[in-house]
């Protein structure tokens, strides 16, 4: 059970139950869907991006608390955030989810995403934590594929 | 309470003595494939040691008895369904490639352009797309029976649908995700007063009770090895002798053929026009064992049984709180789906749901669509959770999903 509540943290079930910027933003110049067939994971993922910067991100959709959660933080983490800036916290996020040893306090601005390193016990949830964070790639490189991480 | 030793026939199947990450196994997936029993395994490894060789082929003494064992499954499936002959037997990989087979060919041999198919909206992907890919390539059109909140056929629904232009009607026997018993044999009956051929997906209806071909007189009936305790990869279609007749051949290649001229090529008859290349030969024989395996039971009493372990879930199951049952039919088999709300009336989402069940109290249950994406838009959820039950399941597997579902309950509530 203790290994479960690490999982899934109050911040997690939190964001979970009440997603952050759950919405259709106003002038979304990218957009990227992702979809996990298998568990039922959807999102749409909406950005307005200029200058080189994440102006404002939003999505809607529906999936397990992990997945929503994860969209949740991660368009609360990157909104104002430059697209390398955005691309290095993907990639730390990925490092927290499959490796015990990666420190991630450093880096300013991801403490909250922190919260995802209980998914390490849990492996077959990093595509749930992850897909969010794939379709931004998508949207932020104009992909038009439908994205999946099964 | 009939006799019936659960406790004796778990011990037929080793996986049930297994630990599954720490944790002894309850299998609630039964619906998407079931386990085997030592019994198909000796008689896998024993084929495959001593007995095994390609069949219809060899003229050598190994050849002639691996050829004459796998013809003596075909006889046993025949008697397993009641058909009349072993030509109305056909080897297949599964459901899914049966449907294929009869879509491919007796579809696009009868159906066209100014005809309609009728369906239900409950059916598995396997028995709606290859109709649709058949209605795309003739232009005839699918028609859908309509269900109602329950998971039921609408019955008079479907006698509307009935005209001039239905050439085929296809239904599952038994609902994957819903669990409900159709009245196959009514819908048949209507159908062919109307001279309306009727394919039937048994998939989920064989490993819970007889099916018997001439009972219910059903054109095509289908079903899958591994979800009758057999291996993957093997499947039956039941056709009444003068349709497969009057199919062409599904799949060009060996074994199917009489002769082969560069020109043109002639065909065997059923079943053999419909096996193309080497089959899967201990496919065949895991089958066969199967049957030999389902022998010993009376299946009332398996039907008895699991009607009191789907009594005991229901019971269990709706006095939690914030949980809902979908598929509620008044004849269903132990197959339970439902989804669960937090006490604020939040839906919790199947994969979390599943994956607590797994990691906490080692439940194996099916979380998402269920191959049925639009049945599950008709009872408007998008990830449902599945538990299915199966002849070796017992009490004790229900209070441990009972348990789980607490568990991911006091996690979720406020």
């Amino acid at each position: 059970m203790s290994e479960l509540r690490e999982l899934y943290q109050e911040m997690i079930l939190d964001h979970g139950r009440h997603p952050r910027n759950c919405c259709v933003i106003p002038h979304a110049n990218r957009q990227a869907q992702g979809f996990n067939q298998l568990c039922g994971d959807q999102l749409t993922l909406y950005l307005e991006t200029g200058d080189n910067r994440i102006k404002n991100i939003g999505f809607t959709g529906s999936g397990c608390a992990i997945s929503m959660a994860s969209a949740s933080l991660m368009s609360e983490t990157l909104k104002g955030k430059t697209e390398q800036e955005a691309n290095l916290f993907f990639q730390f996020f990925h490092s927290l989810l499959t490796n015990a040893e990666a420190k991630t306090t450093t880096i300013v601005g991801f403490e909250k995403l922190a919260v995802f390193s209980g998914v390490r016990l849990y492996p077959a949830r990093v595509k749930c934590a992850t897909l969010a964070w794939h379709t931004l790639q998508a949207a932020l490189n104009q992909r038009k594929e439908m994205i999946s991480t099964e | 309470m009939l006799a019936f030793d659960v406790d004796k026939i778990r011990q037929d199947f080793p996986i049930l003595q297994v630990k599954v990450q720490g944790k002894p196994l309850v299998y609630l997936d039964n619906a998407a494939s079931t386990q085997k029993p030592k019994q198909i395994i000796q008689r896998l490894s024993e084929f495959y040691s001593t007995e095994y060789s390609s069949v219809h082929r060899g003229i050598h003494r190994l050849s002639e008895q691996a050829t004459e064992n796998f013809e003596k499954s075909r006889e046993k499936i025949r008697r397993f369904l009641n058909a009349k002959q072993v030509s109305e037997i056909v080897f297949v990989r599964g459901t899914t490639e049966a449907i294929n087979l009869v879509a491919q060919t007796y579809g696009r041999r009868y159906i066209q352009s100014s005809d309609e198919i009728i369906i239900s909206h409950m059916e598995h992907h396997a028995n709606i797309v290859p109709w649709q890919l058949l209605c795309e390539a003739t232009g005839a059109k699918l028609r859908i029976i309509p269900i109602n909140d329950d998971g039921e056929l609408i019955f008079e629904k479907y006698v509307e649908l009935l005209n001039k232009k239905t050439k085929l009607v296809a239904l599952c026997h038994v609902s994957n995700t819903l669990g409900t018993i159709n009245p196959i044999k009514q819908v048949i009956v209507l159908a062919h007063a109307n001279n309306i051929p009727v394919l039937i997906d048994g998939a989920q209806a064989v490993a819970h009770q007889r099916v018997d071909v001439q009972d219910l007189d059903c054109d095509f009936y289908c079903f899958s090895g591994h979800k009758l305790f057999a291996p993957t990869g093997i499947g039956v279609l039941y056709g009444k002798q003068h349709l497969f007749e009057s199919m062409p051949p599904y799949q060009g290649g060996g074994n199917m053929i009489t002769e082969v001229r560069l020109e043109k090529s002639s065909f065997r008859e059923a079943p053999y026009k419909f096996e193309a290349g080497t089959p899967h030969i201990a496919g065949v024989i895991g089958l066969g064992a199967a049957i030999d395996y389902l022998d010993q039971f009376n299946f009332s009493a398996i039907q008895a049984y699991e009607k009191e372990l789907l009594d005991y879930a229901m019971s269990q199951l709706t006095a939690l709180p914030g949980l809902q049952v979908i598929g509620t039919a008044k004849e269903k088999v132990a197959i339970l789906n439902f989804i669960v709300h937090d006490n604020l009336g939040k839906r919790i989402h199947g994969h979390d749901i599943s994956d607590i069940l797994n990691s906490e109290v080692g439940v194996a249950v099916r979380a998402g669509q269920h191959c049925t994406m639009p049945l599950l838009q008709r009872f408007q959820v998008d990830s449902t959770v599945r538990a299915s039950l199966a002849f070796y399941n017992t009490k004790h597997d229900i209070d441990q999903l009972i348990q789980g579902i607490q568990i991911v309950q006091t996690l979720f509530n406020k």
